[in-house]
């Protein structure tokens, strides 16, 4: 089975050809297997989310060579990005980011209506079932602005899910949480990695939570500092 | 298109409060120009049939006798000797040759032969001027509908029998049955019975206008068996002036459209609808201008959640036409909306505003073609409004997009 992603001198700059054109991350080389529950940590601005960004074909590297699921997406056009990222790739942000406009339920099957144009019963049977798992099943058709950040949280964590994604990368899950919600939002993460064997990286801050990972990658200035397995606990 | 429409209705009904400003503006815009457009229809259609109501399309009539260049000094002085001799009506002899020909003529739907001169009517003492008019009524009906304009009595043109203007009737006191008699410059007199009074929509007409058989007519004018003039009616009145140029290269005499005669006429009525365009496509303007405004704003807006969706998998194409569909929404219910108003303030207008005779000034009402016409446009411009900001919409990346 091919590693599901394979970094590989990845360089990212900001404002290139101007005046502040700065290099952000110098030259990373990372590689994740599937079914990994990786933590990815460093101080403030160390490149983190623009790391996680490029791995989620959310914006373009600059240099470098980036495999998904075996496939390189350089030279890709914007639409083939596009799908790729619809088909494997499931997020969670620090502030939930759901579409205000709609209900949890269609939060969750949005990645259906938007790849098919429809929502099937059997997408929606399974959007029921994932927000059910993640304890908002009286939930269903509230808007988000009903719900606790909590509870987005979980309805995001739900959609990042939907269609099955195969990598799901998370920003500061928990970032926005108190230490009760934060933890729940972590155990239906590892739930999630157990019982279907879907490979998780997510940034934290919190020592704690990213001691509870499989796997910790340091990242700093731009560059990985660290990379190392924990060791088995629990 | 799907997850285009469900979007997009969706953030219309999110933003409520701009959504119906612009649906406002749009349905204002859709009234004004529906509004105007059908007055300015109704206002010509009436002009052109109060015009064309008692005129031919098209008339044929012989060539004015001009000086012909071969005749000598000495022939000319006789020319001049004989001047009394042109008094002579100038007429079409071979009319009956020459209708099957008018009639195959395209576009042309009717053709009717008239012998018409001044004349004389009398009754008793009184004596008036007159325009004779003989026709065959059947086929001049067909140009005119004179039968239709009877306001007493049976439309009927047999030998003897006329049909006055009621102006004139009123002049010379007279009725349905009563007679009087028509007298011409060559002479000729005859007495007919009236069978009719017809109300030709116009005093002057009213005042001079006496229809009689085509035969009477002749043999008053001295023009046997001929015609002073060939009526046609054409079906596309617009053509009429081409109609004619077509039949002047194939025979030989005058041919006249009513877009010749009525010049004047044609010119107010192109500045009319001049002046309609130019409403129309500033209303347009306006209309694009506000849809757009607010779109930018709600594309500034909905930033984050085009990144979210962008994350999920929407493709550029499909946030493009998330924003291309909310124009085109805003744009139909907005033309719904004021085609409904339209025909509220086209209501309003022949209900109070009448002439003084306490009818409405003039018959208007919407066409389905011209709501559909500006019901189209408004879902256009709508659309149009939202290419900018639709192109905008999709144009960021989603990382930066979410990034706020
Ligand atoms: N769009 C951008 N334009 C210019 N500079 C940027 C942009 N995005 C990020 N940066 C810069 O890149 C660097 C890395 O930012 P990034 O957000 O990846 O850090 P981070 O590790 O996620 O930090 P934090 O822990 O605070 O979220 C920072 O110096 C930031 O200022
Ligand atoms: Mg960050």
């Amino acid at each position: 089975m091919p590693a599901i992603i394979e970094l590989q001198g990845i360089r990212k700059s900001y404002g290139i050809g101007t005046s502040v054109e700065t290099e952000v991350l110098h030259g990373i080389d990372l590689t994740l297997q599937p079914g990994e529950f990786a933590a990815l940590i460093g101080p403030s601005g160390s490149g983190k989310s623009t790391l996680l960004n490029i791995i989620g074909l959310l914006e373009p590297m600059t240099a470098g060579d980036y495999r998904l699921g075996g496939i390189s997406v350089k030279g890709l056009a914007d639409d083939d990005i596009t799908a790729r990222r619809g088909d494997m790739l499931g997020f969670v942000f620090q502030f939930h980011h759901l579409v205000p406009a709609f209900t949890a339920l269609e939060n969750v099957v949005m990645p259906h209506l938007i790849r098919d144009g429809k929502v099937s019963d059997a997408a929606l049977r399974e959007g029921r079932a994932l927000l059910a798992k993640v304890g908002l099943a009286d939930a269903l058709h509230k808007k988000p602005a009903e719900l606790s950040g909590g509870m987005q949280q979980r309805v995001a964590i739900a959609r990042a899910l939907a269609r099955g994604s195969a990598l799901v990368l998370a920003d500061e899950p928990t970032g926005n949480l108190d230490t009760k919600s934060a933890d729940d939002v972590f155990v239906l993460l590892r739930e999630f990695n157990r019982e279907r064997g879907t490979t998780f990286l997510i940034v934290t801050h919190d020592p704690r939570l990213a001691a509870r990972c499989d796997r910790i990658i340091e990242l700093v200035d731009g560059q990985i500092a660290a990379d190392r397995p924990v060791a088995a606990q629990e | 298109m799907r997850f285009e429409f469900t979007v997009a209705l969706r953030f219309l009904r999110e933003g409520r409060f701009q959504s119906l400003l612009i649906i406002f503006g749009v349905a204002a815009g859709v009234a004004v120009v529906t509004y105007i457009s059908a007055l300015v229809e109704g206002l010509q259609g009436n002009t052109i049939q109060k015009t064309l109501g008692n005129q031919a399309h098209v008339v044929v009539k012989p060539r004015e006798e001009v000086a012909r260049p071969s005749l000598s000094a000495t022939d000319a002085r006789i020319a001049r000797d004989v001047q009394p001799r042109a008094q002579r009506l100038r007429s079409i002899d071979n009319w009956s040759g020459l209708l099957p020909l008018l009639e195959r003529t395209p576009n042309v739907v009717a053709a009717s032969p008239m012998a018409t001169g001044a004349a004389l009517a009398l009754r008793g003492e009184a004596s008036k001027s007159i325009a004779l008019v003989g026709v065959e009524l059947e086929r001049y009906d067909r140009i005119v509908d004179l039968s239709g304009k009877a306001v007493k009595g049976v439309p009927r043109l047999v030998a003897g029998e006329a049909m006055i203007g009621t102006e004139l009737a009123r002049d010379f006191g007279v009725d349905v049955g009563d007679r009087f008699s028509v007298q011409t410059a060559v002479g000729a007199t005859e007495v007919f019975k009236i069978a009719a009074l017809v109300d030709l929509g116009n005093r002057e007409l009213n005042r001079r206008q006496v229809y009689v058989g085509l035969r009477s007519a002749q043999s008053l004018l001295n023009v046997p068996g001929g015609a002073t003039n060939i009526d046609l009616k054409v079906a596309e009145l617009f053509e009429a002036e081409n109609t004619a140029a077509l039949l002047r290269r194939q025979v030989d005499m005058e041919v006249e459209s009513w877009m010749q005669t009525n010049a004047q006429l044609l010119s107010a009525l192109n500045a009319q609808t001049i002046s309609t365009l130019l409403i129309r496509v500033f209303t347009s303007i306006v209309v694009v201008l506000g849809i757009a405004s607010v779109l930018v704003v709600s594309v500034v807006q909905k930033r984050k959640e085009i990144g979210i969706l962008r994350a999920m998998g929407a493709t550029r194409r499909q946030m493009t036409q998330v924003f291309l569909a909310q124009g085109a929404i805003v744009g139909l219910i907005g033309s719904v909306a004021g085609t409904m108003l339209a025909n509220l303030l086209l209501w309003l207008f022949s209900t109070f505003v009448k002439g003084s005779d306490g009818q409405p000034l003039f018959v208007i009402s919407l066409s389905f073609n011209l709501a559909a016409g500006v019901a189209l446009g408004a879902t256009l411009c709508g659309i149009l409004a939202a290419v900018l900001p639709a192109l905008r919409a999709a144009r960021l990346d989603p990382a930066q997009a979410i990034r706020i």
